[in-house]
Protein backbone atom coordinates (compact mmCIF):
# COMPACT_ATOMS: atom_id res chain seq x y z
CA UNK A 1 0.00 0.00 0.00
CA UNK A 2 2.80 2.18 0.82
CA UNK A 3 4.46 1.15 -1.96
CA UNK A 4 1.57 2.17 -4.71
CA UNK A 5 1.26 6.12 -3.18
CA UNK A 6 4.82 6.24 -3.53
CA UNK A 7 4.31 5.46 -7.25
CA UNK A 8 1.27 7.89 -7.56
CA UNK A 9 3.46 10.60 -6.03
CA UNK A 10 6.39 10.12 -8.56
CA UNK A 11 3.76 9.14 -11.44
CA UNK A 12 2.28 12.94 -10.35
CA UNK A 13 5.42 14.47 -10.12
CA UNK A 14 6.22 13.23 -13.51
CA UNK A 15 3.20 14.39 -15.11
CA UNK A 16 3.46 18.30 -13.39
CA UNK A 17 7.13 18.51 -14.47
CA UNK A 18 6.06 17.79 -18.10
CA UNK A 19 2.88 20.51 -17.55
CA UNK A 20 5.64 22.63 -15.91
CA UNK A 21 8.34 22.70 -18.19
CA UNK A 22 5.52 22.90 -21.36
CA UNK A 23 4.31 26.27 -19.26
CA UNK A 24 8.06 27.80 -19.39
CA UNK A 25 8.18 26.75 -22.99
CA UNK A 26 4.94 27.97 -24.38
CA UNK A 27 5.39 31.21 -22.37
CA UNK A 28 8.62 32.42 -23.07
CA UNK A 29 9.87 32.44 -20.09
CA UNK A 30 12.42 29.51 -21.35
CA UNK A 31 14.03 32.41 -23.73
CA UNK A 32 16.98 34.71 -21.74
CA UNK A 33 16.74 37.39 -24.58
CA UNK A 34 12.65 37.33 -23.68
CA UNK A 35 13.15 37.75 -20.48
CA UNK A 36 15.79 40.29 -20.35
CA UNK A 37 13.90 42.27 -22.52
CA UNK A 38 10.66 41.74 -20.31
CA UNK A 39 13.70 42.71 -16.69
CA UNK A 40 14.96 45.76 -19.08
CA UNK A 41 12.62 48.26 -18.39
CA UNK A 42 14.84 51.03 -19.68
CA UNK A 43 13.19 49.82 -22.84
CA UNK A 44 10.14 51.82 -22.11
CA UNK A 45 12.05 54.60 -23.50
CA UNK A 46 12.44 53.48 -27.19
CA UNK A 47 9.31 51.26 -27.54
CA UNK A 48 10.95 48.06 -27.52
CA UNK A 49 10.13 46.56 -24.08
CA UNK A 50 8.30 43.03 -23.51
CA UNK A 51 5.76 43.46 -21.41
CA UNK A 52 4.28 39.84 -22.08
CA UNK A 53 6.26 37.99 -19.61
CA UNK A 54 3.83 39.77 -16.80
CA UNK A 55 1.31 37.86 -18.17
CA UNK A 56 2.53 34.72 -17.29
CA UNK A 57 2.64 35.53 -13.52
CA UNK A 58 -0.85 36.37 -13.73
CA UNK A 59 -2.57 33.43 -15.62
CA UNK A 60 -0.35 31.38 -13.33
CA UNK A 61 -1.31 32.99 -9.88
CA UNK A 62 -5.50 32.92 -11.47
CA UNK A 63 -5.11 29.73 -11.42
CA UNK A 64 -2.96 28.54 -8.38
CA UNK A 65 -4.77 31.27 -5.73
CA UNK A 66 -8.52 29.88 -6.91
CA UNK A 67 -7.59 26.28 -7.05
CA UNK A 68 -5.33 27.11 -3.69
CA UNK A 69 -8.55 28.46 -1.45
CA UNK A 70 -11.18 26.57 -3.37
CA UNK A 71 -9.78 23.03 -2.79
CA UNK A 72 -6.86 22.78 -0.64
CA UNK A 73 -6.46 25.23 2.26
CA UNK A 74 -10.49 23.67 3.05
CA UNK A 75 -9.16 19.98 3.01
CA UNK A 76 -6.26 21.74 5.46
CA UNK A 77 -8.47 23.15 7.51
CA UNK A 78 -10.63 20.03 7.71
CA UNK A 79 -7.13 17.74 8.50
CA UNK A 80 -7.11 16.35 4.80
CA UNK A 81 -4.49 14.65 3.56
CA UNK A 82 -3.27 15.45 -0.22
CA UNK A 83 -4.25 12.60 -2.95
CA UNK A 84 -1.35 10.79 -2.54
CA UNK A 85 0.74 11.65 0.79
CA UNK A 86 -0.38 11.85 4.40
CA UNK A 87 0.51 15.16 4.71
CA UNK A 88 0.58 19.43 3.10
CA UNK A 89 4.24 20.24 3.37
CA UNK A 90 3.89 23.92 3.72
CA UNK A 91 6.89 26.27 4.90
CA UNK A 92 6.76 26.72 8.56
CA UNK A 93 8.34 29.77 8.49
CA UNK A 94 5.92 32.80 8.44
CA UNK A 95 7.95 36.09 9.65
CA UNK A 96 10.53 37.69 7.17
CA UNK A 97 14.04 37.70 8.22
CA UNK A 98 17.39 39.17 6.43
CA UNK A 99 18.52 35.75 5.40
CA UNK A 100 15.26 36.17 3.08
CA UNK A 101 16.13 39.53 2.02
CA UNK A 102 19.61 38.73 1.60
CA UNK A 103 18.85 35.72 -0.18
CA UNK A 104 16.01 37.50 -2.70
CA UNK A 105 18.45 40.74 -3.39
CA UNK A 106 21.09 38.11 -4.59
CA UNK A 107 18.93 35.86 -6.92
CA UNK A 108 17.85 39.43 -8.29
CA UNK A 109 20.75 40.49 -9.28
CA UNK A 110 22.10 36.85 -10.73
CA UNK A 111 18.71 36.94 -12.39
CA UNK A 112 18.78 40.35 -14.26
CA UNK A 113 22.61 39.25 -15.10
CA UNK A 114 21.81 36.56 -17.67
CA UNK A 115 17.86 36.34 -17.48
CA UNK A 116 17.77 32.52 -16.22
CA UNK A 117 15.79 31.54 -13.06
CA UNK A 118 15.98 27.81 -12.01
CA UNK A 119 13.27 26.18 -14.08
CA UNK A 120 14.06 27.23 -17.65
CA UNK A 121 18.03 26.48 -16.58
CA UNK A 122 16.85 23.07 -16.10
CA UNK A 123 14.02 23.16 -19.12
CA UNK A 124 16.84 23.94 -21.53
CA UNK A 125 19.09 21.40 -20.48
CA UNK A 126 18.17 19.73 -23.63
CA UNK A 127 20.01 22.39 -25.51
CA UNK A 128 23.22 20.63 -24.58
CA UNK A 129 24.64 24.83 -24.70
CA UNK A 130 27.86 24.68 -23.19
CA UNK A 131 27.27 28.19 -21.74
CA UNK A 132 23.63 26.68 -20.18
CA UNK A 133 25.45 24.36 -18.64
CA UNK A 134 28.05 26.27 -17.11
CA UNK A 135 25.57 28.84 -15.53
CA UNK A 136 23.58 25.13 -14.12
CA UNK A 137 27.24 23.93 -12.58
CA UNK A 138 27.66 27.63 -11.07
CA UNK A 139 24.05 27.28 -10.16
CA UNK A 140 24.31 24.02 -8.36
CA UNK A 141 27.61 25.45 -6.73
CA UNK A 142 25.55 28.22 -5.55
CA UNK A 143 22.63 26.05 -3.76
CA UNK A 144 25.28 23.49 -1.72
CA UNK A 145 26.68 26.42 -0.25
CA UNK A 146 23.37 27.94 0.63
CA UNK A 147 22.75 24.91 2.09
CA UNK A 148 26.04 24.48 3.91
CA UNK A 149 25.43 28.30 5.32
CA UNK A 150 21.98 27.65 6.32
CA UNK A 151 23.07 24.11 7.83
CA UNK A 152 25.62 26.31 9.80
CA UNK A 153 23.50 28.84 11.06
CA UNK A 154 21.15 26.14 12.09
CA UNK A 155 24.35 24.50 14.35
CA UNK A 156 24.82 27.90 15.60
CA UNK A 157 21.14 28.39 17.27
CA UNK A 158 21.44 25.11 18.64
CA UNK A 159 24.70 25.48 20.78
CA UNK A 160 23.51 28.56 21.67
CA UNK B 1 4.79 43.03 -29.07
CA UNK B 2 1.87 41.90 -30.90
CA UNK B 3 -1.09 39.83 -29.32
CA UNK B 4 -0.02 36.48 -30.00
CA UNK B 5 3.06 36.79 -27.77
CA UNK B 6 0.74 37.94 -24.68
CA UNK B 7 -1.43 34.94 -25.71
CA UNK B 8 1.08 32.64 -25.13
CA UNK B 9 2.42 34.05 -21.75
CA UNK B 10 -1.00 33.60 -20.97
CA UNK B 11 -1.66 30.36 -22.34
CA UNK B 12 2.06 29.06 -20.62
CA UNK B 13 1.22 30.80 -17.53
CA UNK B 14 -2.15 28.73 -16.80
CA UNK B 15 -0.07 25.46 -17.38
CA UNK B 16 2.61 26.42 -15.06
CA UNK B 17 -0.05 27.51 -12.61
CA UNK B 18 -1.93 24.52 -12.82
CA UNK B 19 1.22 21.98 -12.70
CA UNK B 20 1.98 23.74 -9.56
CA UNK B 21 -1.52 23.36 -7.85
CA UNK B 22 -1.52 19.81 -9.11
CA UNK B 23 1.84 19.13 -7.18
CA UNK B 24 -0.40 20.91 -4.22
CA UNK B 25 -3.26 18.59 -4.84
CA UNK B 26 -1.93 15.22 -5.51
CA UNK B 27 1.59 15.18 -3.64
CA UNK B 28 1.04 17.94 -0.80
CA UNK B 29 4.30 20.12 -2.23
CA UNK B 30 5.70 23.44 -3.29
CA UNK B 31 6.91 23.69 -7.09
CA UNK B 32 9.79 25.73 -6.09
CA UNK B 33 11.88 24.45 -8.80
CA UNK B 34 15.42 25.57 -6.89
CA UNK B 35 14.24 23.82 -4.21
CA UNK B 36 13.19 20.63 -6.01
CA UNK B 37 16.81 20.65 -7.37
CA UNK B 38 18.42 21.57 -4.04
CA UNK B 39 16.70 18.44 -2.42
CA UNK B 40 16.94 15.91 -5.51
CA UNK B 41 20.65 16.55 -5.51
CA UNK B 42 21.64 17.14 -1.56
CA UNK B 43 19.38 15.77 -0.12
CA UNK B 44 20.70 14.02 3.54
CA UNK B 45 18.74 11.11 2.21
CA UNK B 46 21.78 10.48 -0.33
CA UNK B 47 24.99 12.03 1.48
CA UNK B 48 24.16 9.32 4.37
CA UNK B 49 23.75 6.05 4.11
CA UNK B 50 20.28 4.36 3.08
CA UNK B 51 20.25 2.31 6.25
CA UNK B 52 20.21 5.34 8.35
CA UNK B 53 16.95 6.67 6.95
CA UNK B 54 15.68 8.28 9.67
CA UNK B 55 12.05 6.73 9.91
CA UNK B 56 10.86 8.61 12.44
CA UNK B 57 10.82 11.92 10.93
CA UNK B 58 7.12 12.48 10.08
CA UNK B 59 8.73 14.58 7.01
CA UNK B 60 10.25 11.50 5.63
CA UNK B 61 7.61 10.11 3.52
CA UNK B 62 9.50 9.54 0.58
CA UNK B 63 9.90 5.77 -0.43
CA UNK B 64 13.52 4.74 0.71
CA UNK B 65 13.89 3.06 -2.88
CA UNK B 66 14.43 4.46 -6.25
CA UNK B 67 14.64 7.90 -6.94
CA UNK B 68 12.88 10.58 -5.15
CA UNK B 69 10.00 12.77 -6.63
CA UNK B 70 11.70 15.20 -6.97
CA UNK B 71 14.05 13.59 -9.65
CA UNK B 72 10.55 12.46 -11.01
CA UNK B 73 9.66 16.57 -11.39
CA UNK B 74 13.10 17.19 -13.10
CA UNK B 75 12.76 14.18 -15.40
CA UNK B 76 9.30 15.94 -17.01
CA UNK B 77 11.14 19.07 -16.77
CA UNK B 78 14.06 17.78 -19.10
CA UNK B 79 11.46 16.01 -21.16
CA UNK B 80 9.66 18.93 -22.17
CA UNK B 81 13.29 20.70 -23.37
CA UNK B 82 14.02 17.52 -25.03
CA UNK B 83 10.97 17.47 -27.15
CA UNK B 84 11.20 20.98 -27.98
CA UNK B 85 14.95 20.50 -28.74
CA UNK B 86 13.63 17.75 -31.65
CA UNK B 87 10.19 19.33 -32.90
CA UNK B 88 11.57 23.53 -32.78
CA UNK B 89 13.04 23.56 -36.94
CA UNK B 90 9.96 21.43 -37.73
CA UNK B 91 7.42 24.29 -35.85
CA UNK B 92 9.84 27.39 -36.87
CA UNK B 93 9.66 27.89 -32.88
CA UNK B 94 12.64 30.26 -32.24
CA UNK B 95 16.20 28.94 -30.68
CA UNK B 96 17.45 29.90 -27.04
CA UNK B 97 20.74 32.08 -27.32
CA UNK B 98 22.33 31.49 -23.72
CA UNK B 99 25.88 33.75 -25.37
CA UNK B 100 24.59 37.05 -24.95
CA UNK B 101 26.48 37.77 -21.63
CA UNK B 102 30.28 36.78 -21.43
CA UNK B 103 31.32 33.39 -19.40
CA UNK B 104 32.67 35.16 -16.18
CA UNK B 105 28.78 36.80 -16.05
CA UNK B 106 27.29 33.54 -16.75
CA UNK B 107 29.54 31.79 -13.68
CA UNK B 108 28.78 35.07 -11.48
CA UNK B 109 24.77 34.93 -12.83
CA UNK B 110 24.56 31.36 -12.15
CA UNK B 111 26.72 31.14 -8.44
CA UNK B 112 24.08 34.44 -7.59
CA UNK B 113 21.16 32.59 -8.98
CA UNK B 114 21.67 29.51 -6.65
CA UNK B 115 23.49 31.00 -3.80
CA UNK B 116 20.40 34.00 -3.68
CA UNK B 117 17.33 30.94 -4.11
CA UNK B 118 19.55 29.02 -1.14
CA UNK B 119 19.47 31.57 1.04
CA UNK B 120 15.74 32.95 0.22
CA UNK B 121 14.57 29.88 -0.06
CA UNK B 122 12.59 29.95 -3.21
CA UNK B 123 12.79 31.19 -6.86
CA UNK B 124 10.21 32.77 -9.35
CA UNK B 125 7.88 29.50 -8.92
CA UNK B 126 7.98 28.64 -5.24
CA UNK B 127 8.17 32.29 -3.87
CA UNK B 128 6.36 33.96 -7.09
CA UNK B 129 3.65 31.49 -7.38
CA UNK B 130 3.01 29.44 -4.95
CA UNK B 131 3.93 31.88 -2.12
CA UNK B 132 1.96 34.50 -3.53
CA UNK B 133 -0.50 32.24 -4.23
CA UNK B 134 -0.94 31.18 -0.37
CA UNK B 135 -0.52 35.03 0.14
CA UNK B 136 2.27 34.10 1.84
CA UNK B 137 4.25 37.20 3.30
CA UNK B 138 7.51 36.50 3.11
CA UNK B 139 7.03 35.20 -0.48
CA UNK B 140 5.16 38.78 -1.46
CA UNK B 141 7.96 40.66 -0.16
CA UNK B 142 10.95 38.39 -1.68
CA UNK B 143 9.15 38.45 -5.15
CA UNK B 144 8.51 42.17 -4.87
CA UNK B 145 12.97 42.48 -4.24
CA UNK B 146 13.81 39.87 -6.57
CA UNK B 147 11.58 41.35 -9.71
CA UNK B 148 12.94 45.05 -8.64
CA UNK B 149 16.44 44.21 -8.35
CA UNK B 150 16.33 42.05 -11.74
CA UNK B 151 14.96 44.91 -13.18
CA UNK B 152 17.85 47.30 -12.16
CA UNK B 153 20.52 44.99 -12.89
CA UNK B 154 18.81 44.05 -16.26
CA UNK B 155 18.95 48.03 -16.87
CA UNK B 156 22.65 48.50 -15.95
CA UNK B 157 23.86 45.04 -17.46
CA UNK B 158 22.01 45.37 -20.67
Amino acid sequence: MMKASSMKRKASALLCGVLFGTGLLVSGLADPAKVIGFLDVSRISNGSWDPSLMVVMTGALAVYMSLFYLVVKPRIGTNQAPVCDVKYHLPEKKTLDSQLIFGAALFGLGWGMVGICPGPAIVNLATLDINLGLFVVAMLFGLYIGKLLKSAQLDLVKVS
Amino acid sequence: MDLSSFAAAFGGGILIGLSAILLMIFNGRIAGISGIVSSAIFSDRKLTDKKFTDKKSSDNTDDETGPSWQWFFITGLVLTGVIYALVYEQLGLPVFEFDSVSRPMLLIGGLLVGLGCSLGRGCTSGHGICGIGRLSLRSIVATCLFIAVAACTAVFTH
